[in-house]
């Protein structure tokens, strides 16, 4: 027989371990372990020892819920380890057919993303459970998501095993890069974004940040669950307020036949206006907004009132025109 | 499947697969593979595995059983193993933070099933689910995209085609077609409607926020045999090799615009502008990224565009182009 590859013999050592753990009703001792499971036996002491931690770890990263218990109350130092069965086991989940289409929307929903991967594999899980799919869609109602920002993974380790954070960002605006070290609290998918919401440590304050803007490497402290997250912490509630609320104001814009659709969508009243242009009103509309919105539509919109706006409007179209100077070196 | 995987995600798969096969005695290999994502010869590689694997003692009744004559798999004497481990945190979180998003879809009516299998998970999963608690997605609609939701779900619903008032922002058009619904999709929080268009005969994407109005008509709305859900990335809106590209240079108080358009490249300048390369298949509508832009971004190329810019921001000024 070929003897089998390093990983393989590796998958081997663990499943017989596992099983090991999960068949004995008593706890067994590290040295009992060793005379039970085929690969330890053939092994050095020492690398015995080192194998057996390292395996311990990745059965309890895989979630494996490995006890260690005291094997005698009368001798209570030496320790054992078992599973049990009640732990290990997934509990009988009986879904009925509409909540399991759910179920299968959900886990489609990572396809494309990060979570891919473990998705796919809790589907899998409720089906050797005994469920069977159910391809039937939910009135055609399909979520996706995509968790193209780098720094994704590891900002949801630290914000699930509540772990310190530091790493580079860029601000908005001028973009300035700066060092954060932060108390991560939650992760937020919002209008096509996601936010980490966190306590600043520098700046001992809540804090937004977007993850697409986290650069380079983000580093985990050594310890987790080193604070606590605010009781009752609306993630979105700041993410939300973090995106600022900006004065309204009322105003007429001018606009030339069949454009601006944006703005007249929100308009409150369209009349005709001279030579042929509309005049649309607008109760309530950000002033910054407006000024992008009317100097976007270049030649066929105007401001007509608040007179500022008006005046707004055509500074940056003169920003537009010394930008595009002639003279200057492309 | 061709990634790598390691010996722990293998042994994950093990504990997964040895009850499911449990429960699908003399399931075919192919079948199996598929289910696990992987081919024929590392189930059977897997196999192999299994049964050289088994309780204390290692004699031949302690093993398990695993066999798959004429592509027919049997496993047998696994009790130890033969349910599946509990969800893991990932796997937890994956099903709860996607099912809270769908159950936060306005005026959904499988609410009560999405509700019935979140508790459910919740009770099963434990630790693992609560620790969900600190990832979400917000999925929200205003007024207006509810309204056009509620109809566009029940033409979905009884199959019958719709009318749209649509607003081609890029083009600053609004348009009328009539659509066959397809689905829709909540991408990274965006509403969608995939639909397959008359007017362009072909299948087209439509945001619900630049739906101005739409009916329900009486017309059979299935859509043409041609017509498939497309694979959607980040982004939904992807730019042809064929379209134009065009270099700007941008100020760093505009750099939203290499995050908020599909972009070929970025340079980034020693002052903090950036060199930003994107295709538009629409100069016009370019252009009025520009000027919206107000100076915080000049068109390095084409100088066709250039002249464009230029042109339209004189008129706009009153001045004699």
């Amino acid at each position: 027989m070929v003897r089998p590859s390093p990983a393989a013999a590796k998958t081997e050592r663990l499943l017989n371990l596992t099983i090991c753990l999960l068949y004995t009703r008593q706890p067994l001792s590290k040295s009992r372990i060793r005379t039970l499971v085929p690969h330890y036996a053939d092994s050095s002491d020492e690398a015995f020892d080192r194998m057996f931690e390292r395996d311990k770890d990745e059965l309890r990263e895989l979630g494996v819920p490995l006890r260690t218990e005291v094997i005698d109350a009368f001798f209570d130092d030496e320790v054992g380890y078992r599973v049990d069965q009640r732990e290990y086991r997934l509990p009988e989940i009986d879904f009925t057919p509409d909540e399991l289409a759910v179920v299968g929307l959900a886990s489609r929903a990572w396809s494309q993303a990060s979570l891919a991967g473990p998705a796919a594999q809790a589907l899998r899980k409720l089906q050797a459970a005994g469920l069977e799919r159910d391809e039937a869609g939910v009135s055609g109602i399909e979520p996706l998501l995509h968790t193209t920002e780098p720094a994704f993974e590891q900002v949801r380790r630290a914000v699930l095993t509540r772990t310190p954070l530091r790493f580079t960002y860029r601000g908005g605006g001028a973009g300035v890069v700066t060092q954060r070290h932060v108390h991560p609290w939650a992760l937020t998918s919002w209008h096509g974004r996601w936010y980490l919401t966190a306590h600043d440590v520098d700046r001992d304050a809540p804090r937004v940040f977007r993850l697409d803007r986290v650069e380079g490497t983000v580093t985990l402290a050594r310890a987790s669950g080193t604070y606590t997250v605010p009781a009752g912490h609306d993630a979105r509630a700041m993410i939300t307020t973090s995106q600022g609320t900006e004065e309204t104001v009322r105003a007429r814009v001018a606009l030339r036949p069949g454009s601006g659709h944006t703005l007249r969508r929100r308009a409150s009243e369209v009349t005709p206006g001279e030579d042929g242009w509309d005049v649309v009103l607008l109760d309530e509309v950000s002033r910054s907004a407006l000024v992008a919105d009317v100097t976007g539509l270049g030649p066929a919109a105007r401001v007509l009132e608040p007179a500022e706006l008006t005046a707004a409007v055509r500074d940056r179209l003169r920003a537009v025109l010394a930008a595009h100077d002639e003279q200057e070196a492309p | 499947m061709t990634t790598y995987e390691s010996a722990t995600d293998r042994l994950g798969r093990l504990l997964t697969m040895v009850p499911w096969l449990m429960r699908h005695q003399g399931i075919d290999l192919a079948e199996a593979a598929a289910t696990f994502g992987v081919d024929e010869a590392q189930v059977v590689d897997d196999l192999q595995l299994l049964f050289v694997c088994g309780t204390p003692g290692h004699m031949p009744d302690d093993l398990i059983e695993a066999s798959w004559e004429d592509g027919k798999v049997y496993v047998g004497n696994a009790d130890t193993i033969a349910h599946p481990l509990r969800l893991g945190r990932d796997e937890a979180l994956a099903l709860v933070v996607a099912l809270r998003a769908l159950a936060a879809v306005p005026g959904i009516e499988e609410h009560d099933a999405i509700d019935r299998a979140l508790a459910k998970l919740e009770s099963a999963a434990g630790d693992a689910a609560r620790d969900a608690a600190a990832v979400s997605v917000a999925v929200d609609a205003d007024g207006h995209e509810q309204e056009v939701l509620t109809t566009v779900r029940a033409g979905l619903r009884t199959h019958r085609r719709l009318h749209l008032r649509y607003l081609v922002a890029s083009r600053d058009e609004s348009t009328e077609r009539d659509v066959d619904p397809m689905r829709v999709l909540n991408v990274d929080g965006r509403w969608y409607l995939e639909a397959w268009c008359h007017r362009a005969e072909d299948q087209r994407m439509f945001r619900l926020d630049r739906v101005e109005e739409v009916s329900v008509l009486d017309e059979d709305g299935t859509p043409p045999q041609q017509a498939r859900p497309r694979a959607v990335g980040p982004g939904v809106f992807r730019p042809s090799p064929d379209d134009e590209t065009v270099r700007l240079h941008v100020q760093p108080q505009a750099a939203w615009v290499a995050e908020q358009f599909p972009v070929d490249g970025v340079e980034r300048q020693p002052d903090g502008s950036l060199l930003v390369d994107l295709r538009t298949a629409d100069p016009s509508w370019l252009v009025r990224l520009v000027w919206r832009l107000g100076g915080q971004a000049r068109v390095v190329s084409p100088p066709r565009l250039v002249e464009l810019v230029r042109d339209g921001a004189r008129r706009a000024l009153g001045d004699p182009a």
